[in-house]
């Protein structure tokens, strides 16, 4: 392939998938930890599930920044800047999750303890929904000048579709938690079957978000018409994929039901950059302001040379990352467990 | 609205990043440092077998732990930060600032972050030579993350490998920039503090527990191991330090000039150094100078007969070059931090000689009177990095990029009060973190060797206790 700007925005895009999927039962594990967790040892198990894997998952979003940076420089800077209050809330919400989980299990008392569970709740919230929120307003546009700076008030970037947009992933984030549970926690638990109901309920509320979501941006501008082949066929798969979980938790099939919803993440991200291809973040302001895949990417040499690593290093992390999934493969139990002095 | 409480978008863009990489920096060497220190000390506990190296590996593991987290969080907003707060940066520099952060990220970081989550949680799970692999390769990462961070940093400071299009830098000679002579040196120097850090750390806290005549047999090794360190850290830093000196001297003229606050050329044909100065900006002269001759010869060209440009002259060499504007960085701070940092590190140094020559009497068990000194030590190289960045970042000011783009032209156009309130919610974040850190770590590190709080048998936690002694 010669046209290393558009493959580089389809390595963009893998990444974000990767990223979403990835961190996204973080989040959603964070996020149902206070539903689904009752006693100390449940609360404990629950985050053993995401322990050894949350930072590496976390990295996926650094190399996210790392390659839009490196191949799309004006995009890194324009988009950052106009959504700046969503990036650092995004930010400050990273910081205090990270060390939630790692600080938790640091000292046994029990405010301390519950203060990291609060901490962790939010900040797994937060990002789950802002990564929708964004992605919404990347696919929306945003009012970008002749010089690629934005210009629009802080809350051009709060509107029903942003909002509706962040729903969606929260949802899709926390279904996918539940779904992440079921295949990493004892099958025995009470807590297992406490995960298959959530995943129940957050398999309805995410398809209707998410189907809402799809509806809003069809009706509203034809956002996700523009694909130009076969425009139905990501948000087909994401609804097959809904109908596959349903069918999965009813066969109790934890591992395809896992699969399911990271498939949804996986054709929801591509939905969002395939509509959005050739740009990268429309201009609200008139086409000739437009990003695009090719008026803002970095000079062939930078990009060969960004080829060349990524061949090298991508494959090697994806093996790396899988083995350490397959390290901590054993199901995680909630009970029967000594716990000296974590009772509450 | 350009301003508010008096503060520009550049004023308080400026002050977040000086915040975010400071406090950053807390964190990042004392990775480089420590991992290395453990690696090495569970190669001696793999060799000799001896279940109590094995504890003090996993003692220090559990504190490199703590600040792990936290150096990884913040690296985020590292990185983040040149998009949201630097727009003209990220546009301007993209196509080559942005090769060696991806490179951090795929050659470093997933390493570290997926490395270090199988060493700490698969204990267990995993042969002892895979274990002792996955904490080398965690030490690789680190430093590896060290190289391009400061490779991407050293273009900043001395451009090479580019050629200017359409207004933006744009990347050659991709071997050019790995090879930057300033970067070299420059990593050479943060890898040798990095080391100190940790270092220093080490020797903190094995002293505590020597003094205390627990587990002596093991943070006897933790000390030792600490001391080597510290000596190749601390005589490390000095010596690439010099060099630096004199490569400032030749790409970075004024920024040398403010390091010694030599306002005028000197007249005659040696340099003096001051010792101490009060320099005015203002005045455009030192208010009270006490200068030693022919030192700033020797520290800028290792000879007695040569000398620098002053920072008047510089001045008029740059407006002559660059149009008119003011060219000369605030002067009197990154004289003082120059010189703060200089004096750590020739503190670190005689400390850590005071142990060389304590280990050839063959009293290194016992911390000796230099013992209150020895606990406060792991202050002095962080306080030294802080004064380092302190003085080579503002030295270079106004360039962003030196020579070819100005702070002031790389500043998102921002509203002004997103960025305070940004900057109000870092630093409460940060303040907190710094404080928890400080606090788990004295609380971890006094409380030794002993069983975990807690035991799971599905992944093991914390725990740094041998089977045999779990009663």
């Amino acid at each position: 392939m010669t046209d290393l700007p558009t493959l580089w925005f389809i390595l963009t895009a893998a990444i974000f998938a990767i990223y979403f999927f990835l961190d996204g039962f973080d989040f959603g594990v964070g996020a149902l930890q206070p539903f689904l967790a009752r006693s100390e040892a449940e609360r404990r198990a629950m985050i053993r599930t995401v322990g050894p894997f949350w930072a590496a998952n976390e990295v996926w979003v650094i190399l996210a920044a790392g390659v839009i940076f490196a191949a799309f420089p004006h995009w890194y800077g324009t988009l950052m800047t106009a959504l700046y209050p969503e990036f650092a809330l995004i930010l400050l919400a990273l910081i205090g999750r990270g060390v939630a989980f790692e600080y938790r299990a640091e000292i046994n008392h029990r405010r301390w303890r519950t203060f990291w569970d609060v901490t962790s709740f939010v900040t797994n919230l937060l990002p789950a929904f802002l990564w929708g929120a964004i992605m919404a307003n990347m696919v929306r546009g945003l009012p970008i000048d002749a010089t690629g700076r934005f210009d629009g008030s802080l809350l051009y970037s709060v509107n029903t579709f942003s909002v509706l947009g962040g729903l969606a992933t929260l949802s899709l984030f926390i279904l996918h938690g539940a779904t992440y549970l079921l295949l990493r926690l004892d099958d025995n638990d009470v807590l297992h079957g406490r995960a298959r109901r959530a995943a129940l309920i957050w398999g309805a509320v995410a398809s209707a978000l998410v189907l809402a979501f799809v509806y809003q941006g069809f009706i509203r501008t034809g956002l996700f018409g523009t694909f130009g082949f076969q425009e139905w066929l990501f948000p087909l798969a994401a609804a097959v994929n809904l109908g596959l979980i349903w069918l999965a938790l009813t066969l109790k099939r934890d591992a395809l039901a896992f699969a399911a919803t990271g498939l949804t993440i996986v054709f929801s991200t591509a939905t969002i950059f395939g509509s959005l291809y050739p740009n990268v973040l429309p201009s609200t302001l008139g086409d000739a302001y437009n990003l695009t895949v090719q008026n803002t990417a970095s000079e062939p040499y930078t990009l060969r040379l960004l080829t060349w690593v990524g061949a090298a290093f991508l494959p090697l992390i994806i093996g790396y990352q899988a083995w350490n999934f397959y390290v901590f493969r054993q199901r995680i139990r909630a009970h029967d467990e000594k716990i000296p002095g974590g009772h509450d | 609205m350009n301003e508010i409480l008096g503060f520009s978008t550049l004023d308080l863009s400026r002050f977040q990043f000086a915040t975010t990489s400071i406090f950053h920096y807390f964190f990042v060497p004392f990775t480089v440092g420590f991992a290395l220190i453990i690696a090495i000390l569970q190669t001696l506990a793999y060799r000799s077998g001896d279940p109590k190296l094995e504890n003090l590996t996993r003692f220090f593991g559990h504190l490199f732990f703590i600040n792990f987290a936290v150096g990884v969080v913040t690296g985020i907003v590292q990185e983040f930060q040149f998009g949201m707060n630097w727009q003209g940066f990220s546009n301007f520099v993209g196509n080559i600032f942005g090769i060696p952060l991806a490179l951090e990220v795929l050659m470093a970081f997933f390493l570290e972050s997926t490395f270090l989550g199988l060493w700490w949680f698969g204990k267990d799970r995993l042969p002892a030579w895979a274990s002792l692999a996955s904490i080398w390769i965690v030490a690789a990462g680190t430093t590896i993350s060290a190289f391009w961070i400061i490779i991407a940093n050293a273009w900043m400071q001395h451009p090479v490998g580019f050629e200017i299009k359409d207004g933006r830098a744009v990347m050659t000679d991709a071997w050019a920039i790995v090879t930057n002579p300033k970067g070299l040196e420059w990593f050479a120097h943060i890898w040798a503090g990095s080391l100190t850090v940790a270092a220093f750390f080490v020797l903190a806290v094995s002293a505590y527990h020597l003094r205390r005549r627990a587990n002596v047999e093991a943070f006897r090794v933790s000390f030792r191991v600490a001391l080597i360190t510290a000596l190749i850290g601390s005589g490390g830093v000095i010596l690439a330090g010099h060099e630096q000196g004199q490569s400032a001297v030749r790409d970075q003229p004024m920024k040398y000039a403010a390091f010694s606050a030599l306002w005028d050329t000197p007249e005659g044909n040696q340099m003096p150094e001051s010792l101490v100065a009060l320099p005015s900006n203002a005045a455009r002269e030192n208010r009270f100078e006490l200068s030693v001759p022919y030192v700033g010869s020797f520290l800028a060209f290792n000879n007695f007969t040569e000398k620098a440009k002053g920072i008047n002259d510089l001045q008029k060499e740059y407006e002559a070059k660059y149009g008119p504007g003011n060219y000369t960085p605030w002067v009197w701070p990154v004289y003082w931090s120059f010189r703060v940092m200089v004096g750590l590190g020739f503190l670190m140094l005689l400390v850590t000689l005071v142990y060389v020559w304590r280990w050839r009497q063959g009293k290194l068990d016992d911390p000796g009177r230099l013992y209150p000194l020895l606990l406060a030590m792991p202050l002095a190289p962080h306080l030294a990095n802080f004064s380092g960045w302190i003085a080579t970042e503002m030295g270079r000011q106004p360039w962003i990029v030196q020579g070819l783009l100005r702070t002031g032209d790389a500043v998102s156009q921002l509203n002004p009060l997103w960025v305070l309130l940004s900057l109000a919610a870092f630093w409460v974040v940060y303040l907190t973190l710094i404080g928890l850190d400080v606090f788990l770590l004295t609380r971890t590190a006094r409380a030794g060797m002993h069983e975990p709080d807690v035991e799971t048998p599905s992944v093991p936690a914390p725990d740094y206790v041998p089977e045999g002694a779990r009663a």
